[in-house]
């Protein structure tokens, strides 16, 4: 079937993103992508194939009708475009920013299967529209059922819960969200930086959600006021959706860690992002500003470090990771942005102490030098030290982005709620079911630390199992 | 929401307030505290929760004036509201009748001892409390003390008041003496735990302590408040804020808590520059 849609060879290339100059965007905290043009996106909708058997679709994990929208920009209609991906995506305008696309939608394009690497660029089409609509007042909302009554609470208002939120109260379910911090959105603000994701987007998105009838509660910390048995038994809901997130940074437990100018980067990119330290001292919260700094991990959250810091001022930013570039777990795209801005890359290096002064602040870290071994149960060849292979680098900031390990404070609190062995809620990855009934879950604290759309997909899947339990 | 029912100065650059939350009053155990937000720009800062009224729906706030979010919360008038409260955080303290429990609180360390010691109280403990300052103007909260100890020994620096002496030594006396104590619950500046800590390991007397780290999310998320403790790295807004005072590394904390000093600096200049920040002499703007 896909062979006969792609007999027509497109012509069209696949149009580049607009960006920041990366030696000017890398001193400012202005979004380095800058979206299509009207033109540009119509040239790319223009490449994408129709396909019968839509493969894109089965990539996503919330399955936005991809075709559909794309069809729909290709005539002219933004309007109906956007609306068509928030039937299945409440976030377009994070998740055209934020999206693995390469791994998801566009790695199942058929004009990128047929060996051409030049899929379209569904992400970027999706960030278009949903921008567009934005910009042009939103558009007619949709008519909601009426109520039914149901009330749902959501732990946490970061992409999963949302997802779900976004879902149910379109379908007359009444939903609020507690969230901890004293903004919503959970990683969306405090963890991704300004530059890949601006707050105010994230802000306009909750507002629409809001505009549905989606309840929320800031500084509000279930498990502390209130545990998940509370909301079930003393607020009579009829179910509760935990998207708490990872949330609890790892070190690497070694010498040295707790000196001054070391930050897990949870630290670092909250104070940055959540409470605005790059405006500092117009915002009254500090954070280093490091001349030399060194960043421990290779992952997404790395990048964003390594890329903030260098825009926080700093002479020289260096990520130490243990293996090589082609084991980097971060996004293709990150790491050129990273290269492109000017970050170093300290490879096949393993950090084996922070070194201090006397005030207790850091000043450099001892090193160890590996090479590649054996592969090892992940299939990755697995980082073995060279011996007698040491070396210091000097640096006034360490930032620890090595990952997260589940926050405890919502499972431990909750009565019959299974939990593994690191501490991640047991959910159905399929319904979000836990073994508690009324209770779902979904995104990083079932995972682990993932991605925003698994997040979001996690919370689409949820609500779609208390729907049907629900009978709606 | 978290409106500023009452504000008063109880000593020199030391604050009451008396804030709308009735949440955070009924989920409130003794040695949680909050983190508020005085305005949009602010930083997020942890107070201990001084004290509580769960019918009123109110809780007590006291604090020094030290930063820039110390010194803007004490302009702030009756009737104002805080930008953000959330709350009660970090594990309380554990309260049941170990028997004698001796609290000492020094300088502003009074405030959070308070709630502690009305649990320990109410639960059927002989309570003695040692409070001290510098000097007596420095002296805070000792009637409230008063009525939740069963001994209340008050020591100044300078012998303007009381006992001429460090609570260290009150302390000592009282153990001198051989009366049979089961805990001890430490809180003030952190010379001073340390420096009852000292003593009270001499005695092997169990001793509490509750750190004030920097924090910024309060919840187990940053780790901004990492305090170590028999050598392990803890999260003082999680693990704490209260710890066995004979593992805690008091000279790690004093670092840490040195880490933002010219930050801390330039913000609090800036502040004093702003029409607000010019009357911070005058508590409650009157």
């Amino acid at each position: 079937m896909a062979e006969e849609t792609t007999t027509k060879k497109p012509k069209v290339p696949r149009q580049k993103m607009p960006e920041q100059d990366a030696l000017e965007r890398a001193h400012n905290f202005y979004e380095v992508a800058l979206g299509y043009t009207n033109d540009l996106s119509l040239l790319e909708a223009s490449r994408c194939l129709r396909c019968k058997k839509p493969y894109c679709m089965s990539g996503c994990p919330v399955e936005v009708d991809i075709p559909d929208f794309i069809e729909m920009v290709k005539a002219g209609d933004l309007m109906g475009a956007a609306w068509k991906v928030k039937e299945k995506n409440s976030l377009p305008r994070i998740a055209g920013r934020v999206c693995p696309q390469e791994s998801q939608c566009e790695a199942k394009c058929v004009l990128n299967k047929k060996g051409k690497g030049e899929p379209c660029a569904i992400g970027r089409l999706e960030r278009y529209v949903a921008d567009w609509a934005a910009e042009h007042g939103g558009g007619k909302m949709p008519e909601l059922p009426k109520p039914t009554g149901l009330k749902v609470g959501v732990v946490g208002s970061g992409p999963a819960g949302l997802t779900l939120a976004g879902a149910l109260v379109k379908k007359g379910v009444g939903v609020t969200v507690f969230e901890a911090l004293h903004e919503l959105g959970g990683v969306l603000v405090y963890g991704i930086p300004e530059f890949r994701l601006p707050k105010a987007i994230v802000r306009a998105e909750v507002d629409e959600l809001r505009q549905l009838g989606v309840e929320f509660k800031t500084n509000w910390v279930v498990g502390r006021i209130e545990t998940v048995d509370d909301l079930l038994e003393k607020r009579k809901l009829d179910a509760v959706f935990i998207g708490s997130g990872a949330g609890a940074p790892l070190f690497l437990k070694i010498p040295g860690e707790n000196l001054n100018g070391v930050y897990s980067a949870n630290e670092y990119l909250t104070r940055t992002n959540l409470m605005k330290a790059y405006r500092f001292p117009e915002m009254d919260t500090p954070v280093a500003r490091g001349r030399r700094v060194v960043v421990f991990g290779g992952g997404n959250v790395a990048m964003d470090s390594a890329r903030s810091a260098l825009r926080l001022g700093a002479q020289e930013v260096t990520i130490v990771y243990r293996r090589t570039m082609a084991e980097l777990p971060a996004r293709a795209e990150e790491v050129h942005h990273a290269e492109e801005e000017g970050v170093k890359f300290k490879l096949l290096t393993a950090p084996l102490e922070i070194i201090g002064n006397e005030a207790g602040w850091a000043v450099g870290i001892k090193c160890q030098q590996m090479e590649l071994g054996e592969a090892d149960q992940s299939g990755r060849r697995r980082p073995v030290p060279v011996e007698g292979a040491y070396f210091d680098i000097e640096c006034d900031t360490v930032i620890v982005a090595i990952g997260n390990a589940a926050n405890p404070l919502v499972p431990t609190t909750t009565k019959n709620l299974e939990t593994n062995k690191w501490g991640n809620i047991v959910a159905d990855l399929d319904t979000g079911k836990t073994s508690k009934d009324r209770v779902w879950a979904g995104g990083d604290i079932v995972t682990g630390a993932a991605t925003v759309i698994l997040a979001m997909g996690a919370g689409r899947k949820a609500a779609l199992s208390m729907l049907s339990t629900f009978g709606l | 929401m978290f409106e500023i029912l009452s504000m008063e100065r109880i000593g020199p650059g030391v604050n009451r307030a008396v804030i709308s939350a009735p949440d955070i009053a009924r989920a409130h155990k003794p040695g949680q505290f909050i983190i508020l937000r005085t305005h949009e720009e602010g930083e997020r800062i942890p107070l201990t929760v001084a004290d509580k009224d769960v019918e009123k729906g109110t809780i007590t706030l006291v604090w020094q004036e030290v930063g820039v979010t110390t010194y803007y919360f004490g302009t702030m008038c009756p009737g104002e509201k805080l930008h953000d409260l959330c709350g009660p955080l970090g594990t309380p303290t554990h309260v049941e009748k170990f028997g004698t429990v001796v609290g000492v609180g020094g300088g502003i360390g009074v405030a959070p001892l308070f709630p502690i010691t009305k649990g320990m109280h109410d639960a059927g403990n002989h309570v003695i409390t040692i409070v001290g300052a510098r000097t007596e103007g420095l002296l805070i909260m000792t009637e409230d003390m008063k009525k939740v100890s069963d001994e209340l020994l008050i020591a100044t620096d300078d012998g303007s008041y009381g006992i001429h002496g460090f609570v260290t030594q009150v302390l000592q006396g009282i153990i001198d003496k051989g009366t049979k104590i089961d805990l001890c619950v430490a809180i003030g500046p952190v010379p001073m735990m340390k420096a009852v800590v000292k003593v009270t390991r001499a005695a092997n007397l169990p001793t509490v302590v509750s750190l004030n780290p920097i924090m910024v999310d309060g919840t187990g998320m940053c780790g901004a408040c990492r305090v170590e403790v028999n050598g392990k790295t803890m999260f003082g807004c999680v693990d704490g804020p209260e710890f066995d005072g004979f593992q805690v590394d008091f000279d790690l904390l004093t670092k840490r808590l040195a880490m933002y000093k010219g930050p801390e600096l330039i913000a609090l200049n800036k502040f004093r520059e702003t029409s607000r920040g010019c009357q911070c002499q005058f508590p409650g703007g009157s």
